[in-house]
């Protein structure tokens, strides 16, 4: 098994448009040391991109925010004017895992590993948030909600790596939040989570919305029918109640041991709800 | 393929080391290096018994792979105490009995030294949240969180 750890994003692509056997690539290991662990893969060839700068670093762009894959979740919870800006991004990333693992787990990582439960992706889609890729034709930019087509299936073609995030600039009142149920308080995997971004004028009517639920589905959705049903209203009683049925209509759940069908069904039209009032509370405060 | 030669700094001192890509810093540190203070529970990240600090961070060693150290600062349950003399957590683990088998202390006094770190004066809820990636199967949690807050006082009388 070969471990490289290149300094250029041209010099990992290369590496990994090269491989001649599966080739991995790590950023805070915490789900492919796991994998390796325990045979579910066994790579020829490691890519390690944390030594890539522009997968580290988090920036201010033309008004909006760029995150580097490879930013871990507790760099991501300290860096106060992020958080202020994009608060469901940076707590849905720090619902991932522990303390411990918050020190080497990724933005990047968590959207890779293909998880439709993966708590980060729901927030970051429903934030509009841009990837962009490397690869050997060069750079391109997919919005997060293309990238994942299943559970651990990807648009990435070969070469590929995901290198930041772009999170739009933000209009004044503006905000987000990310839930999820899991049967625990701490340290689970959810069976839904729910993010939910919105932007009010000035009378407190929502202008834009962006709804996205994890875990519901083989990947996780953006779902325009829950925004437009709350666009225009102020999140009275009637608009919530629209919310959670178009919530729930999207939702096409595995039926498992941690939750039934109809319980991540209706699960998912509570924190839909709950999710909205927060992002609401949070944007007429900005 | 050739072993990986890393240099690094473990609680101060310059080491080196000769690691395959798949041994994760737990077993570098365990069988290599022969500091067998960090434990192996779970393997998966799931139970705390191997943290140890990286360049100031809370990790657990066994999701870090030993050819990633280079250059880097690590610090272990073997660094803790100064000599003989046992550091405040230390001394409270061992006065509100926060230990029965021992497996989770290490990770226990690291984890909770680097919470003292940040927070000296933390909340019960604060502790049992930065601890929830620990797990104790013995002694329960009772114990351990009221020596984290008595060593927190201690620390706090400096």
């Amino acid at each position: 098994m070969r471990y490289e750890a290149p300094e250029s994003l041209e010099g990992a692509v290369a590496l990994l448009a090269g491989a001649t056997g599966e080739a991995r690539v790590l950023a805070g290991g915490t789900d492919l040391l796991v994998q390796m662990r325990a045979d579910i893969v066994d790579p020829e060839l490691i890519v390690d991109i944390k030594k890539i700068a522009e997968t580290r670093a988090v920036t201010l762009e033309q008004g909006g925010w760029r995150i580097g894959a490879a930013v871990t979740g507790a760099e991501l919870k300290e860096h106060a004017r992020l958080k202020q800006a994009w608060p469901g991004v940076v707590e849905a990333a720090n619902l991932i895992g522990s303390t411990q693992v918050q020190g080497r787990a990724t933005l990047g990582g968590n959207l890779c590993n293909g998880s439709p439960a993966a708590d980060s992706v729901p927030a970051l889609i429903a934030a509009g948030a841009v990837a962009t890729l490397a690869g050997p034709g060069g750079q391109r930019d997919l919005p997060v909600e293309d990238i994942m087509l299943g559970p651990r299936k990807l648009a990435l073609r070969r070469g590929e790596i995901v290198v930041s995030f772009l999170l739009p600039p933000r209009p004044s009142r503006s905000s987000d939040a990310y839930l999820r149920f899991i049967p625990r308080t701490e340290m689970d995997i959810a069976v839904v989570g729910a993010g939910v971004s919105v932007t009010v004028d000035g009378a407190g009517t929502i202008t834009a919305a962006r709804v996205s639920l994890g875990a519901v589905a083989a990947r996780v959705l953006l779902v325009p029918e829950a925004a437009q049903a709350i666009v225009g209203s102020r999140l009275e009683v009637a608009a919530q109640q629209r919310l959670e049925a178009a919530a729930r209509a999207a939702c096409r759940p595995i039926d498992d041991k941690r939750g039934t069908t109809e319980f991540r069904i209706d699960v998912a039209g509570v924190l839909t709800r709950r999710a909205a009032l927060i992002a609401l509370d949070r944007a007429r405060a900005n | 393929m050739a072993k990986h030669h890393i240099e690094t700094t473990v609680n101060g001192d310059e080491v080196e080391f000769l690691c395959e890509t798949e041994e994760t810093l737990l077993d570098v540190l365990r069988d290599t290096l022969h500091l067998t203070g960090s434990k192996e529970g779970c393997a998966s990240g799931d139970c705390g018994a191997c943290s140890v600090m990286l360049d100031g961070r809370l990790v657990c060693s066994c999701l870090v792979l030993g050819c990633e150290v280079g250059g880097r600062r690590i610090e272990t349950i073997e660094g803790m105490a100064t000599g003989e003399k046992l550091h405040p957590l230390q001394q409270r683990f061992l006065e509100h009995a926060a230990l029965q088998c021992g497996i989770c202390t290490p990770g226990f006094l690291v984890a909770s030294k680097a919470l003292l770190e940040r927070t000296p004066d933390p909340t019960e809820h604060e502790i049992r949240y930065w601890l929830a990636g620990n797990l104790c199967r013995c002694t329960g949690y009772d114990k351990i969180v009221s020596a984290v807050m008595d060593a927190a006082a201690t620390l706090r009388r400096g």
